[in-house]
């Protein structure tokens, strides 16, 4: 660990992150998580825009679009692994419609995945570490509960983004992406609680508006890093 | 897609269908002249259709009565399946009637955002057996919801002149989504369209695009997953012209 710092650069400098990076941490970052020496490397490598703090090293999504497209970025990547792991440990007596639908999803954010890192390119932020200790892959209920999580989770995140985009043709990038999101909520909670309304239940569609749910970022972030080792840093997005 | 390929689907669900429907399209629909016919247009379509038809950006009241006047006709159409006797079975009542609770919901929201501005409900019609025959009642609820989630996401692009309306139609956007979802999951289909063939034809044209912000994603991943998976991964978005000729023949 090398010289850690106590605040992010955005806010020691009073200034936020400039959405391209340095050339050369940008060629380190494109290599950064594909490699089996990357912890070691990145912990020796992450002092331009990342600190080290106990628990992991920070990951700034960074500003403007490309902020929120690696916040998009980062959420893909926590349920493309949670569903990869789901599929590696079946847990028992995973009937074949449940690892029919699961596999599906499985290979939807995989695919969700593949593109904000392509579409990112070098603003991409690294592959993110998992910390699924919390979750028992053997129990059904377990499983499907943290789907459903996840799911609501992303349905909301996505919905409280839209704003936060500047591009029009990335919202609409993103509007291809909630949907089915959106879908994968409902069907994960027919599983849960069959033909009932609980696909769009009143704990998450407000009966009132009929509105889904919505999280900004910062309500976001702090759901999802308990299952995320490295420590994500939203703290650059843009916020209204 | 206009009122025929939609009516040719539903038959091949109910080889009774058409005879019954074009009974009703003469006498509903084409008893008017072309001209009489313009001139009976709804005022919805008017307040709708005008600056997009020429190519102009929408403005937000306009995108407004458009997502209000699909609001109305998904209302109007799960209210009547709901009162219909005999026609929801038992066990999927409480999904339909979550559904309608939404749409429901979703109407007095807009007409509430919209004020004096609001468009009128217009008159519906809905194909001859779409509340006695429950096969067609849920190939219709489903081609509504797909429609209705391709249609906001069109709209989105939009909306951005107003964060709070724009993130209320993406509320919206993903509620219908759910809807999607479940009622295909109730009829037995995937949850998430793929095939290119699905029916009705117009309402999922251009789903099986994979190719998304320039990026190539099926060939991306094409060593890790079926280029299925992809179409599914992702929803398209639809005109408001695309929409207004699928939802077109339930108006008038």
């Amino acid at each position: 660990m090398k010289k850690p710092t106590s605040t992010a650069p955005g806010e020691a400098s009073g200034l936020a992150i400039p959405t391209l990076m340095p050339v050369g941490r940008r060629l380190f970052m494109r290599y950064a998580g594909f490699t089996a020496l990357s912890a070691t490397a990145v912990m020796e490598a992450c002092t331009m825009s990342d600190h080290n703090v106990p628990g992991g090293m920070v990951v700034d999504l960074g500003s403007g679009d490309f902020g929120v497209l690696n916040y998009a970025y980062a959420l893909e990547q926590l349920e493309a692994a949670f569903y990869t792991m789901v599929i590696d440990m079946p847990y028992a007596n995973m009937t074949p419609e449940e690892r029919r639908i699961l596999t599906e999803v499985r290979d939807h954010e995989i695919a969700h995945r593949e593109f904000f890192k392509a579409a990112l390119g070098s603003n991409a932020i690294r592959m993110l570490e998992v910390n699924f200790s919390a979750i028992n892959f053997s129990s059904r209920d377990s499983v499907l509960q943290t789907a459903r999580v996840f799911e609501d989770l992303g349905v909301s995140a996505y919905n409280g983004a839209g704003r936060l985009l500047t591009n029009p043709a990335f919202l609409t990038i993103a509007g291809k992406i909630v949907s089915v999101e959106a879908r994968h909520a409902a069907v994960i909670r027919d599983l849960l609680q069959p033909k009932t309304t609980y696909f769009a239940g009143d704990d998450v569609v407000d009966p009132a508006t009929g509105l889904d749910v919505v999280r900004s970022p910062m309500q976001v972030l702090p759901l999802a890093q308990p299952f995320i080792k490295n420590t994500i840093s939203g703290n650059n997005l843009p916020t209204m | 897609m206009n009122l025929f390929n939609i009516f040719t689907e539903i038959e091949n669900i109910d080889a009774d269908a058409v005879e019954r429907i074009n009974y009703y399209s003469r006498r509903q629909m084409f008893r008017l002249g072309a001209k009489a016919a313009a001139a009976a247009v709804p005022a919805t379509f008017a307040a709708i259709g005008s600056a997009y038809g020429q190519g102009a950006v929408p403005t937000v009241t306009e995108v407004l009565n458009f997502a209000l006047t699909l609001e109305y006709l998904e209302a109007e159409f799960y209210r009547m399946g709901l009162m219909a006797p005999n026609l929801i079975p038992a066990q999927d009542r409480a999904v339909f009637m979550q559904i309608s609770k939404h749409e429901d919901a979703h109407v007095k929201l807009l007409q509430v955002a919209l004020g004096a501005a609001a468009v009128m409900k217009p008159n519906f019609k809905f194909p001859g057996d779409a509340f006695t025959n429950y096969q067609t009642f849920m190939f219709l609820a489903k081609a509504l919801e797909d429609t209705g989630v391709r249609a906001y996401k069109g709209q989105a692009q939009f909306l951005t002149v107003n964060k709070d309306v724009l993130t209320v139609a993406l509320r919206i956007h993903s509620v219908e989504a759910r809807h999607a979802a479940e009622v295909r999951r109730l009829m037995g289909i995937k949850e998430w369209p793929s095939d290119p063939n699905e029916q009705p034809t117009a309402v999922y044209a251009g789903e099986v695009n994979t190719i998304h912000g320039g990026v190539n994603v099926a060939q991306l991943v094409a060593n890790m997953m079926p280029v299925e998976r992809v179409r599914e991964a992702f929803d398209e978005p639809l005109t408001k012209e695309a929409v207004l000729a699928i939802a077109g023949p339930f108006i008038g």
